[in-house]
């Protein structure tokens, strides 16, 4: 018998089913998914890992105005949509674009905001993708209100909030907690902790033991997970996933991962950290470890690396023909979505600009 | 219909209740909404009438209200939330100015937010500190947000039922001093447009401009006027956003002098907006210079000194005094 406490405390030790060295574990708690999840996970590891890099090497380019790659942390973003039915809800962050391709957006319209023509780029509603947040932890509240409008009408969506550990310090994470655990909204709160919010590390984040712990003081259960681990992050977001589904209101699940990259490429991550820092932490990667694992089981064939090879190619190729070309711009655009009817003084200002630029050409 | 004598407050509880009726989808929550009927009883009886789902209480969090209203009105809800006070309702200043005001936009127009936030706000009540803020001109200088204020009965009920049907986020300031002030209203009639003004008096010699909780001594300072010799033109903006220009720069243009009277601090504000927008577009019609009759630039101050703060019919008629009735 379980104490409500206990309950709602997260494990002594991060979840983790596949260890960096590709070996399985047992865990009383949660089972390996199957080889089929597996699989498909390897897959969109893949593409993931590809997506971040093609954009990264795109903004060198001049192709995107910035990127902040979730390169080391594809298992996180991979398995926060693999959870999800097709009618839950992702909120993702700036850093989440390879979770929001993984939930079937286009990636040139993922990366719209990145690269500067548009705020964001693709429809909310077509696959229940909020729009990506830039200002920290300002989306949990949105991900509360979605989630209890679901649940007034009777619905059984899940809505899979995404936050890092730098946002886990704004007051929205908490209000968002709190009111999720007051309403008993069906939200995962999902914490992928990489250690630095820009330059500033966990330890200045929060004293926390670990930011799963940070549940307990709203009612909420607490997780945390390898954020390394698919085959864990599967399990423990699955869990998390059904536990809300049922009825049995907010998760929070941190997963322990690692930004090996900079904050984006306009960062110099050599102010603040060291290299011997980081080293260790490649050889925790996620793709790695799992290759090593399905290689082991005999799971690993030439078409399960065709089929990744090929997705992966497909992404790669939409990124730089989607990219390459200059993007065209609309300056009337500027005006047209503010208000459902446009007021008289925008009307005015529309018109302005556009006699300015008509002298401009003549 | 029959006419009936109702409080500011009990047409918004109307506008709410009648709302509620209405539309299935229309959900009222904040702090002490429900079983209390907030505090100043603009949600009375709504919870006992449609139930917990539809009209509650939240934790005690501004911005978590305002970011739930967000979620809700983005998944087919028509939130109406209420910040219990003004200045109490800052916390949800960054869902407002980075979501409410942005998301139709950042979207093009996919997401919409058809969502109200009540704002009961402005002086008058002997409020203590952080109890009587006029907030009205951060959220006029907010890009994609429409901000609305009525300064009569009939106009609370019209307004607050127009800002719940709007496709938009609404922004909608009550002026907390007018709450209990009661007219002979019939609530059957037309509602006012969001976007219009309306002249609320007539005079040939000089317009006074107003809205919210400084229109009634506006009315008061042009009857007193009209004692004395000069009539006045009244316009109650009711709606700061979108600004009416064609209505407020037609009775400048018939008068030639304007004062414009607003409870907020009058720099940078909706008042000095006001002031520059009539100069810009009815410059050759003016006598002479716009006046202001505002706050000082000054924090609220405590209830025993805010008389000295709000605008008075005195302050209003010297302003009017000075727009250069004789070349001197």
């Amino acid at each position: 018998m379980t104490t409500v406490e206990e309950h709602l405390l997260p494990s002594a030790e991060p979840v983790c089913l596949i260890d960096q060295h590709g070996v399985p574990h047992e865990h009383p708690s949660y089972d390996l998914p199957t080889k089929e999840a597996l699989l498909d996970g390897y897959t969109e590891l893949i593409r993931g890992r590809r997506f971040n890099d093609q954009a990264s090497a795109l903004v060198r380019q001049g192709r995107l105005a910035v990127y902040p790659s979730s390169h080391g942390q594809e298992a996180c973003q991979v398995a926060a949509t693999m959870v999800l039915k097709e009618g839950d809800w992702l909120f993702p962050t700036y850093r989440d674009s390879v979770s929001i391709v993984s939930r079937g957006v286009d990636p040139i319209e993922t990366l719209t905001l990145l690269r500067g023509d548009w705020h964001s780029g693709y429809d909310p509603y077509e696959h229940k993708v909020a729009p990506q947040s830039t200002p920290l932890a300002t989306q949990l509240p949105h991900a509360v209100g979605v989630a209890h409008a679901a649940r007034l009408r009777g619905e059984d969506t899940v809505v899979m909030a995404l936050v890092g550990d730098g946002g886990t310090s704004e007051g929205d994470f908490h209000e968002a907690l709190n009111f999720a655990a007051v309403f008993h909204a069906p939200v995962v709160f999902f914490i992928q902790n990489n250690e630095y919010a820009i330059s500033v590390p966990l330890a200045r984040q929060s004293a926390a033991p670990s930011l799963a712990h940070k549940g307990i003081g709203y009612g909420v259960p607490g997780e945390r997970a390898d954020g390394n681990d698919l085959a864990g992050l599967l399990a423990v977001l699955g869990q998390a996933v059904n536990n809300a589904r049922a009825g049995e209101g907010p998760q929070l699940v941190e997963a322990h991962t690692y930004r090996v990259q900079a904050h984006t490429n306009a960062d110099d991550a050599t102010r603040y950290r060291q290299d011997d820092e980081v080293t260790p932490w490649l050889d925790r990667d996620p793709i790695q470890r799992l290759t090593t694992y399905l290689e082991q089981q005999g799971w690993m064939d030439d078409d399960v690396r065709r089929r990744a090879e090929s997705r992966a190619v497909q992404v790669t190729a939409q990124l730089r023909d989607g990219l390459m070309p200059e993007p065209a711009v609309d300056p009337a655009d500027l005006f047209k979505y503010l208000y459902a009817e446009q007021t008289q003084q925008l009307r005015e200002q529309a018109a302005f600009l556009r006699d300015e630029l008509a002298r401009e050409e003549a | 219909m029959t006419h009936t004598k109702i409080s500011m407050a009990q047409a918004l509880n109307q506008a709410l209740r009648d709302a509620m009726h209405a539309d299935d989808s229309v959900v009222m929550f904040g702090e002490d909404v429900g079983a209390l009927g907030g505090v100043f009883r603009i949600t009375d009886g709504l919870t006992a009438e449609f139930g917990e789902n539809r009209c509650f209480d939240t934790p005690l969090a501004e911005a978590g209200i305002v970011g739930m209203a967000v979620g809700m009105a983005m998944n087919g809800m028509r939130p109406v939330v209420e910040m219990q006070f003004d200045a109490f309702g800052y916390p949800a200043f960054e869902q407002v100015v980075s979501h409410v005001a942005k998301m139709r936009n950042r979207t093009r127009g996919r997401v919409q937010l058809p969502m109200v936030i009540r704002i009961p706000y402005g002086g008058g009540i002997g409020g203590v500190e952080h109890h009587s803020d006029s907030s009205e001109s951060y959220f006029a200088h907010t890009p994609g947000l429409t901000v609305v204020t009525p300064a009569t009965v009939a106009d609370a009920y019209g307004l607050l039922r127009k800002a719940i049907e709007f496709p938009d986020p609404v922004v909608f300031m009550e002026p907390k001093k007018l709450y209990w002030a009661k007219e002979e209203v019939d609530l059957t009639e037309e509602q006012p447009g969001i976007g219009t003004a309306v002249v609320r008096r007539e005079g040939a010699d000089a317009t006074l401009i107003a809205y919210g909780p400084a229109l009634p001594v506006a009315l008061e300072a042009a009857e007193v006027a009209a004692a004395e010799g000069r009539q006045l033109t009244v316009v109650d903006l009711r709606s700061v956003v979108p600004f009416d220009d064609e209505t407020v720069c037609a009775a400048v243009r018939r008068t030639g002098r304007a004062v414009v009277v607003a409870e907020a601090t009058g720099f940078a504000s909706v008042s000095s907006e006001i002031v520059a927008r009539v100069t810009e577009k009815c410059f050759h019609s003016l006598a002479a210079p716009v006046r202001r009759v505002t706050a000082f630039d000054i924090p609220f101050p405590p209830p025993k000194l805010e008389k000295y703060q709000l605008p008075s019919v005195d302050r209003i008629l010297d302003a009017v005094d000075d727009l250069q009735w004789e070349d001197s």
